[in-house]
């Protein structure tokens, strides 16, 4: 989940542009003029490369040499292409994990950062600030927290008297899978805290009052107020989660590296490497273009499920 | 019972605190150490003697630091600068005009968001080879200022709508030209919006790996990111844990700071974003 995601909310609610009025609004030239920019760069660097990209998905394409159509070869090619089919069952497990473990633990930092005690300040910006570090610089924290001999987590396991062996952090599938999403709830946590803690604000106070009044136990505000009032929220993270973690990338690359044996490759990185390390341009594009129309229907249902919530 | 209550809710948050802040707090103590001491095994608790060796050999790492951070710092400010003028620009003529194709490139630039941004760095890498721009500084900019437009745009078309028009037709009454108005009324209003905008574009370019590890093939123009990762991976044997941690203190520092000062922007910009209806 890069920044960029964040916003994926944005273009759901974007209401009916209102018809301008004014004196300016007679002139559509300079209308033209001030989002001649924004229009050149979605072009130039979106339209354009999404073209490109579907014409990609139909030729062979080694980097540095010309390209020959192929037809449907690529897309034919996916079927039989193990280590794809690998990464994308390897992720579809890492997102469902993920997604759940992210939910657990910010319902416990959510508790604490919206208390009304001293100090919660504290604590709610100490639980944000790992969100603000880069994920390459945090991966690479990490991984040298993780090494088994320098490291800083053996340190302080061995020091409570947890293990006495140093454990390899990234030695076997399953460990260096429970690193990563570690490392993904402390680096994300603080996002989904800020997320429902705005959603939860947004709840009016007189309903609990109100709820109060009526003799409602703390477990019934709950049941009956606070989760319904946080749907729309929950809905959000959720998807933000899932499509984050259905392209993550960095932490892998930096982490594991795909290791050991190849077990911990993502989509992503298996794009990355089809591309770059065996300069198959065809391949590695079919299987952009696989991913991209996965995400496009993704979002479009995210939409819908928006819109039902606002009728 | 409340004040054992109280207790035990700090007990139990000052912990998960100290859990989230550790890692952070451990690469700079580290990366204080000598080198020697921040290579040691088991490591050690704190710095026996402080020292800035690590900076130091980071000096040398390649092309040196130096050069990586200049990467670093003009890719974010032509990134920041490029993302605020054509939101700014593009969200007024988004909220004050009328023109034809006006919905359809709305919903082109909202569209950016829907698509994987991995998928499209593929065949960004060969349009940039065509436009001379791929292996460019300028080029890797021009990229994430497109990612941060959708967002960039939604926020400004917004801020302009939440001027009271009476505003911007009292300054045209009062004599100012359509620029006049927009650059001495409706601007400084939606200050707010482009700081934050800024914000975000700042952390993001300074944060963004994969972007400069498929553009960039010249060791000379990596940015922090690519060069942390290249030191992890390097040399295999000899990787050198203090450099490591003092790169990644160098990497971390500016977010850190950026983001404690401007903390009001970024909750009102993810507030925007994320949750606008």
């Amino acid at each position: 989940m890069t920044l960029t995601r964040v916003e994926t909310g944005a273009p759901a609610p974007a209401a009916a542009p209102r018809p301008s009025r004014g004196p300016a609004a007679r002139r559509p030239l300079t209308g033209w003029l001030f989002v001649a920019p924004t229009a050149l760069i979605v072009a130039a660097l979106f339209l354009a490369p999404l073209g490109v990209l579907i014409y990609m998905s139909f030729t062979d394409w080694p980097l540095l040499a010309d390209p020959t159509l192929n037809g449907l070869d690529n897309y034919r090619a996916i079927a039989n292409d193990d280590m794809f089919l690998e990464a994308i069952t390897f992720t579809l497990v890492y997102t469902a994990i993920t997604t759940v473990v992210l939910f657990a633990v910010a319902f416990v930092l959510v508790a604490i950062s919206n208390s009304y005690r001293r100090g919660t300040r504290f604590y709610r910006t100490a639980f944000f600030l790992p969100y603000v570090v880069g994920v390459a610089a945090a991966s690479t924290m990490w991984w040298v927290d993780a090494h088994d001999q320098l490291g800083v987590f053996n340190q302080v396991l061995r020091g409570v008297g947890l293990i006495e062996a140093p454990v390899g952090f990234l030695e076997t599938p399953g460990k260096a899978l429970f690193t990563v999403i570690a490392l993904v709830v402390w680096k994300f946590i603080g996002f989904q805290v800020i997320v429902l803690l705005v959603g939860l604000q947004s709840i009016p106070e007189e309903l609990y009052e109100a709820a109060r009044v009526d003799g409602a136990s703390a477990w019934q505000r709950l049941r009956y107020i606070t989760i319904p009032g946080l749907k729309p929220t929950l809905a959000l993270l959720t998807v933000l989660s899932v499509t984050g973690s259905l392209l993550a990338f960095d932490q892998f690359y930096v982490l594991t590296h795909g290791g050991p044996d190849n077990s911990t490759v993502t989509v992503v990185l298996a794009l990355y490497n089809k591309a770059f390390q065996s300069f198959r341009l065809g391949d590695a594009a079919a299987e952009a273009v696989v991913l991209l129309v996965a995400l496009v229907l993704l979002n479009v249902i995210q939409l819908r499920l928006l819109r039902n919530r606002e009728n | 019972m409340r004040a054992t209550r109280t207790v035990l809710f700090h007990a139990v948050s000052a912990a998960l605190a100290i859990l989230f802040l550790f890692p952070l707090l451990w690469a700079l103590l580290n990366s204080l150490k000598t080198t020697a001491e921040a290579n040691q095994q088991p490591p050690t608790w704190f710095p026996q003697s402080l020292s800035l060796d690590n900076y130091r050999s980071l000096t040398t790492f390649d092309q040196g630091i130096a050069t990586y951070l200049w990467n670093s710092v003009l890719v974010s400010a032509l990134t920041v600068i490029g993302s605020v003028v054509v939101c700014v620009l593009g969200g007024f003529g988004f909220a004050r005009f009328t023109f034809r194709g006006k919905h359809l490139l709305f919903v082109a630039t909202l569209a950016i968001l829907m698509v994987p941004y991995a998928t499209i760095l593929l065949p960004l890498y060969i349009l940039l080879a065509r436009m001379g721009l791929q292996n460019t500084l300028i080029g890797l900019a021009l990229v994430l200022v497109m990612f941060q437009i959708p967002f960039g745009i939604f926020l400004m078309r917004n801020s302009f709508e939440a001027i009271p028009r009476e505003l911007e037709e009292a300054a045209l009454v009062d004599g100012c030209s359509n620029y006049g108005a927009f650059r001495h009324v409706s601007l400084r209003m939606v200050m707010p919006g482009a700081v934050t905008v800024g914000l975000f574009s700042f952390l993001t370019s300074w944060n963004e790996y994969l972007a400069p590890l498929i553009f960039l093939n010249d060791g000379s123009k990596y940015t922090l990111p690519v060069m942390l990762v290249n030191i992890r991976y390097a040399s295999y044997n000899i990787i050198d844990f203090g450099a490591l941690q003092a790169g990644v203190v160098i990497a971390m520092l500016p977010c850190l700071v950026v983001y404690l000062l401007l903390q009001r922007f970024y909750v009102s910009g993810l507030v925007a974003g994320a949750l606008r209806g």
